[in-house]
Parts: structure tokens; C-alpha cells; sequence
């Protein structure tokens, strides 16, 4: 039984907002039967002040996916596109007082629907960030194609990397051995390609082996606060241009103590995947420097 | 008002006798049964009775060919790694696609590891299985062919005694998950082919973890856990004296009501399949409905999910099961509809219902109360619902 919070059942039981809207100015349709959950989300737009007068919701899915849909549509009234384009699947499972790991997806459908809603009304094509793959990470909603972009465009060869990099493993945990499966394929596939060396790859069988905790590449102690700087910047150089082949970008604004602040900018902006392109970024700079570090990403506008 | 449990395919009420049978196990009859002084006959003797009742409710032959374990799961582990390692030469295994994960799970898990070569034989749209394509994949590399009695999702019962035939006319083991069979349909275990069988003793009114496997005399047998001699050297580990001593009286129990298993409780699952299909349209019985566990239904209900519907049933105080309770958190529906082809605009809202002899009828009355409302209330939100009679609507969103 899951544990779903008061706030998911109040939802669930007395959903608001749930039916057919008739005079919807904009529609967004996301999900499959065969998929598990799908959501048609009808909004009522003022043309002139571009604010969602009304939405209405239709679910197909489980307790929280009705139960997110509906919080959704409670968050977007009133607001202009522009603030509802703001908020985030955290957003809405915060007001549904939190989502059981293993449901966020519920949350990611809505967020999914309301830009599928704009983009119908603005006449724009709506594209998402899924695959064809299978799903691996049933919590996150992570398929195969998301983590082989994952491994190819980061040059990752440990689980560990892929956990950091996707999230996947990192609720339930039973992905792991098909993670294993994917990174192993990938790898292989790389090394043929001639993109990785074969050393290099991942090996399920010496996977086994304990890896130490901790892998100081530099001495850490030894640096001046100059050198320091100028390694953040060079680490921060590196990973531009695989931000770049997908049309984003980052941008390095502040160094303080163990806090970088950065910026993305381009595709990155808005990007579902923005969060994860930023843990990204702390994790190869934890790698490169061997400490701990804080990245924190700035809105366009600071 | 008194909560209605159908759930019993998931598991079932330890029954209070079998309860009172089990605690002066826990307290002046705490001995090991290995023990040379009186605190450890008394217990051996309780050890050998139970073995006998459940003997008797399998029908076999001697009682030493009942081996106690954790339950069914240990039970399927041990009788296909057993198979694999007492016959060199024969290194495949002949399953079904609709068995349970604990069969399912290590197959796949043989397969990656050991190369070892796994069949599984599909099922038709009724869930029944495919003969032939049974028989074609049996051979002189057959180690043993696993085939469960029942299906937990749908009841479906399969033909056991003839598949273990078939099966040694290849030369190869059989065994049987038979955890949702024993306790439900009569059984002789004496009279048939069978070589293993797999039970539970939570889901006759027993205890959980503890569990059997029968393992006919004379079949080479190796143990799947190792250290003491207990169980004559098959299963090492001091006995779960206990819950084997609750096993044996639910077993004994499971046997005096056999009778009203196949009667009573089976016209009382009746009566709810008729009632449902009666007052809620667009849904269907999955299933081979001639051909059943007399307490099981599973119904699948067009356009609508079926956590919302446990979710909404749960609220009105009644308990039922959604495919399998272990593939739950899934968003595939359960492998079982998979592989009886049940499209996707039903498979998702199967509903299982799961009698056992403590059900009545009101219990029956009480679903047929409330579940129209429930499933009118979610098909009214589901954008793929466009009334009785009426295909799914065509929902075609930006990606599928």
C-alpha cells in the first residue's frame, strides 16, 4: 500500500476541477493507455491578459496521477502562462504535501500536459524528452534512450556515474541490474564507435571488485585559492561543449567557498532535465577537484 | 461495519485454531527438536504430525517426501536449482509465461548467469496453456518442466497431471507452484507424475514464512540451503517449530473444508461475477471461467486504472487486488493479461476478487452495493471513456 499523504487522498476522493471544459481555448494530451496513465488537460485562456481563467482535467491512471492532475489545475487558475509556465513537477507534489518516490512520475505527467496545453495554443508543435526505449527507472520515468544519451554524452562508465547523472537506482533500487545491462551495451557500442577506449569501459565483472570510498585527484590542501578558481573555470570549460550539442549552454558567474553559482542558458532554460544537467555538472566538478562542492544555478534574468 | 476481505488469493486469516495449535510452541514446548532430553522429543513429535497432515492434504505417499521450508518462494528456488544440479547433461528449463515471479525471476536470473537455456511456454486469450508448444520444447536437455496448479491472477487451473507425464516421456522433472491450488482443490499427489510441488501455508490459513515442498521418494534431491541435518540433510536450519506445528493444523483444516470450498464459496463467487457483469457495463471476466480456483474472479473494467478503483474500494471498507500484489509500482500491467493478449484499454483495470471459506454473503452484497458507483465516479474522469457500448475514444496525445 502506498503511502500517499492526507492532502493526495483529499484529492484523489474530491478531485477539483475534473471533467470536460467546453469552452477550452487550449487542450494537452499526454500519456498512453498502453502506458499506464495518460491526461487531457483543457484550459480556458483570456486571450488579451493570456491568463487560464479555468482548466479542467481527465485522467486515466493511478490515486496521484488523478490526484496530481487535479492539483495542477488548482495551481495554473488565476495565473498568467507565463507564472504557470514557472511551476515545476516539484511544485505540484509539494502542494500535494509530497509524492511517494516511486509516483513522481504522476507529477512529471502534469507538468508534461500543461506545456503540451501552451504549446497547442500558442499553434507550436510539442515535443518531450521521451524515448521510444523501455522503461529502466520506473520511479523516475527514465527509458533506455534517456540513460544511453546519459552515458554517450558524459562518457560514463560507472553506475555510480549514471545514478548521479539520470537518478535512476536512486529510489527503489531494482533497476540496478538493468542498469548494468544498458551502461555494458552502451560502452561496448562506444568502444566500437571508437569513442572510448576499451580499458575504459565498464566491466560488470570487475564492477565487483570494492572501489575505495574517496579518489583524491589532486591534493586538495595544496592549492592556492587562484589555483583553486582557475580549476572550477577550466572544469566548467570542459563541460560547455556537451551542453552546447544540445543547444544549452553554462555560464560560470561566482566562486564562494564551496558554492559555484552558474547560469544556464539556451535549451537549457525551461529544460525538464535542468536539474539533472546541474548535479551533472557538481558531480564532474567533485570529480575533477577530488572535494565536495556546492552548484547552484541561476534564473536567465540575475 | 465489518470490513469485507477478498483478498484472500494474497493472503488469508490465520485461523484462531490454528493460532491456539502454535503458542505452546513459543512457550513450555520451546525445545530444538534435535536435542538428546525431553524438551527436544516433544517437539519432534509435533515436527512429525505435522508433516502428516499435510501428507494427507497432498495425497502422497509417505510423509518424509514433505521437506519444511520459508514458503513457496524457497519452495520454487529450491526444486529448480535442485533439477539443474542432480542431472548433468540437462541444462534447460520448460516454464509457462504466466507463472509467478518467484519461478519467473530465477529463470530469467539462470539464464543470464548460468546460460541456462529457459522455455516459456505462451497461453491463450482464456490463459490456458499451449500444449503443443509444451510438448515441442521438451527434450533430452530438459532438466524439469515448472508448471504452477493455479493461477494467482485469474484462477486458471492448469492441466498438471497430464504436463508431468509429458514430461517424463522426455525424461525430465516436473514441478509444480502450486501455493493458490492446495487447500482449494482436492488433491492426490500418490496417483500422479508429479515429482515437486510447491505450497504456502499463508494462504490456507497458516502462518507466513513457513511453507513446504514435496519432493517424491526416490527423486535425487539437492538442498538449496546448507548447514544442519535437519529435514533429513534437505533443508539445514533449525525448524520453525511453531509455524510448522500451525502449518500442519491449517492444512488439516484446509482438508475438512475442501467441501465447502468447491460449494459454498465457490456459488458466492459466482453470485459477485454475475452481479458485476450484470450491473457494470463494458467489463469482462479474464480467465478460463470453466476452468477455475472455485474462489477466484478476476474482472477487467474498460478505460480506467485499477489502483483508483482498490483506492476508492478501500475507502467503503473492502479489500481486493489489482493483478499481483508484487508487481505493484509498476505501470505495465501484470505479465499474466500480457500474455493472454487482454488489450491495454482493460488490462490495466482488473480487478481480483478472492473468496475464502470465511466470506459470506453479505460480504458479496456489500461489493455489489458499491461498485457500480465506484466505476462510473473513475470512468467519468477518464479521457478515454465515452459511455457503455462505445470503443475507447480516440485519444491521440503528443507522444505515445
Amino acid at each position: 500500500m502506498w503511502e500517499y499523504s492526507d492532502k493526495v487522498k483529499e484529492y484523489f476522493f474530491n478531485p477539483k476541477n475534473a471533467g470536460v471544459l467546453a469552452e477550452a481555448t487550449a487542450v494537452g494530451e499526454v500519456g498512453a493507455m498502453s502506458c499506464g496513465d495518460a491526461l487531457r488537460l483543457q484550459l480556458k485562456i483570456d486571450a488579451a491578459t493570456e491568463v487560464i481563467t479555468d482548466a479542467r482535467f481527465q485522467t486515466f491512471g493511478c490515486g496521484s496521477a488523478i490526484a496530481s492532475s487535479s492539483a495542477l489545475t488548482e495551481l495554473i487558475i488565476g495565473k498568467t502562462l507565463a507564472d504557470a509556465m514557472r511551476i515545476t513537477n516539484q511544485d505540484i507534489a509539494d502542494f500535494l504535501g509530497g509524492l511517494p518516490p516511486e509516483k513522481m512520475h504522476c507529477s512529471v505527467m502534469g507538468y508534461e500536459a500543461l506545456r503540451a496545453a501552451v504549446a497547442n495554443y500558442r499553434g507550436e508543435a510539442w515535443e518531450d524528452d521521451h524515448e521510444d526505449g523501455a522503461l529502466v527507472c520506473k520511479c523516475f520515468g527514465i527509458d533506455e534512450g534517456m540513460i544511453d544519451r546519459a552515458i554517450r554524452m558524459n562518457s560514463l562508465t560507472t553506475v555510480e556515474q549514471v545514478a548521479h547523472y539520470t537518478k535512476v537506482t536512486g529510489s527503489c533500487g531494482t533497476c540496478a541490474e538493468r542498469v548494468e545491462e544498458v551502461l555494458t551495451r552502451v560502452n561496448r557500442a562506444m568502444v566500437d564507435e571508437g569513442l572510448l577506449k576499451a580499458a575504459e569501459a565498464f566491466d560488470p565483472a570487475a564492477s565487483a571488485r570494492i572501489v575505495p570510498r574517496s579518489k583524491p585527484v589532486a591534493a586538495p590542501a595544496k592549492l592556492t585559492t587562484l589555483q583553486r578558481l582557475r580549476q572550477i573555470e577550466q572544469a566548467i570549460e570542459e563541460i560547455r561543449p556537451t551542453l552546447r550539442r544540445d543547444g544549452g549552454d553554462c555560464e560560470l558567474i561566482d566562486i564562494e567557498g564551496d558554492t559555484v553559482s552558474v547560469k544556464l542558458t539556451g535549451a537549457c532554460m525551461g529544460c525538464q532535465m535542468a536539474s539533472l544537467t546541474v548535479e551533472g555538472i557538481q558531480q564532474r566538478l567533485i570529480e575533477k577537484l577530488g572535494r565536495p562542492l556546492r552548484v547552484i544555478p541561476l534564473s536567465a534574468g540575475h | 461495519m465489518r470490513p469485507v476481505y477478498l483478498d484472500n488469493n494474497a493472503t488469508t486469516r490465520v485461523d484462531p485454531v490454528v493460532v491456539e495449535s502454535m503458542l505452546p510452541f513459543f512457550t513450555e514446548h520451546f525445545g530444538n527438536a534435535s536435542s538428546m532430553h525431553a524438551f527436544g522429543s516433544a517437539v519432534g513429535g509435533a515436527v512429525k504430525a505435522a508433516r502428516q497432515q499435510i501428507q494427507s492434504l497432498l495425497g502422497a505417499e509417505f510423509d518424509h517426501e514433505v521437506i519444511f521450508t520459508s514458503g513457496g518462494t524457497e519452495s520454487d528456488n529450491a526444486a529448480i536449482l535442485s533439477a539443474l544440479e542432480t542431472q548433468s547433461g540437462r541444462d534447460e528449463i520448460v516454464t509457462s509465461m504466466v507463472e509467478h515471479p518467484a519461478i519467473l525471476s530465477l529463470c530469467e536470473h539462470l539464464e543470464r548467469t548460468r546460460g541456462v537455456r529457459v522455455h516459456r511456454i505462451p497461453v491463450d486469450s482464456r490463459g490456458c496453456l499451449d500444449i503443443d508448444a509444451y510438448r515441442r520444447a521438451l527434450s533430452g536437455r530438459t532438466a524439469i518442466a515448472t508448471v504452477m496448479w493455479a493461477n494467482n491472477e485469474t484462477g486458471t487451473l492448469f492441466p498438471v497431471e497430464t504436463l508431468a507425464e509429458l514430461a517424463h516421456e522426455a525424461g525430465a522433472l516436473f514441478h509444480t507452484d502450486a501455493v493458490q491450488a492446495v487447500g482449494k482443490i482436492p488433491m492426490t499427489l500418490a496417483e500422479t507424475d508429479i515429482d515437486m510441488l510447491s505450497l504456502s501455508g499463508h494462504k490456507l490459513h497458516g502462518p507466513k514464512g513457513v511453507g513446504a515442498l514435496y519432493v517424491r521418494r526416490g527423486i535425487r534431491f539437492r538442498p538449496f540451503v546448507r548447514g544442519g541435518h535437519q529435514e533429513r540433510g534437505r533443508r539445514a536450519g533449525t525448524e520453525n517449530v511453531p509455524a510448522i506445528v500451525g502449518l500442519g493444523k491449517a492444512a488439516e483444516l484446509a482438508a475438512l473444508s475442501m467441501n465447502d470450498e468447491v460449494t459454498r464459496v465457490k456459488a458466492l463467487r459466482d453470485r459477485l461475477e454475475a452481479g458485476i457483469l450484470q450491473s457494470v457495463g463494458s467489463c469482462f471476466v479474464t480467465g478460463d471461467a470453466d476452468n477455475r480456483l472455485p474462489n477466484t474472479t478476476n474482472v477487467a473494467f474498460e478505460c480506467i486504472e485499477g489502483e483508483g478503483i482498490l483506492l476508492m474500494l478501500n475507502k467503503e471498507g473492502i479489500a481486493a487486488s489489482s493483478g499481483s500484489a508484487c508487481t505493484s509500482g509498476s505501470l505495465e500491467p501484470s505479465h499474466v493479461l500480457r500474455a493472454m493478449n487482454i488489450p491495454y484499454t482493460a488490462a490495466h483495470g482488473a480487478i481480483r476478487f478472492s473468496f475464502s471459506r470465511e466470506n459470506g454473503p453479505e460480504d458479496v452484497d456489500r461489493v455489489l452495493d458499491v461498485l457500480p458507483g465506484v466505476i462510473a465516479n473513475l470512468r467519468a474522469m477518464s479521457p478515454f471513456w465515452q459511455g457503455d457500448g462505445q470503443p475507447p475514444t480516440a485519444f491521440n496525445p503528443t507522444y505515445a
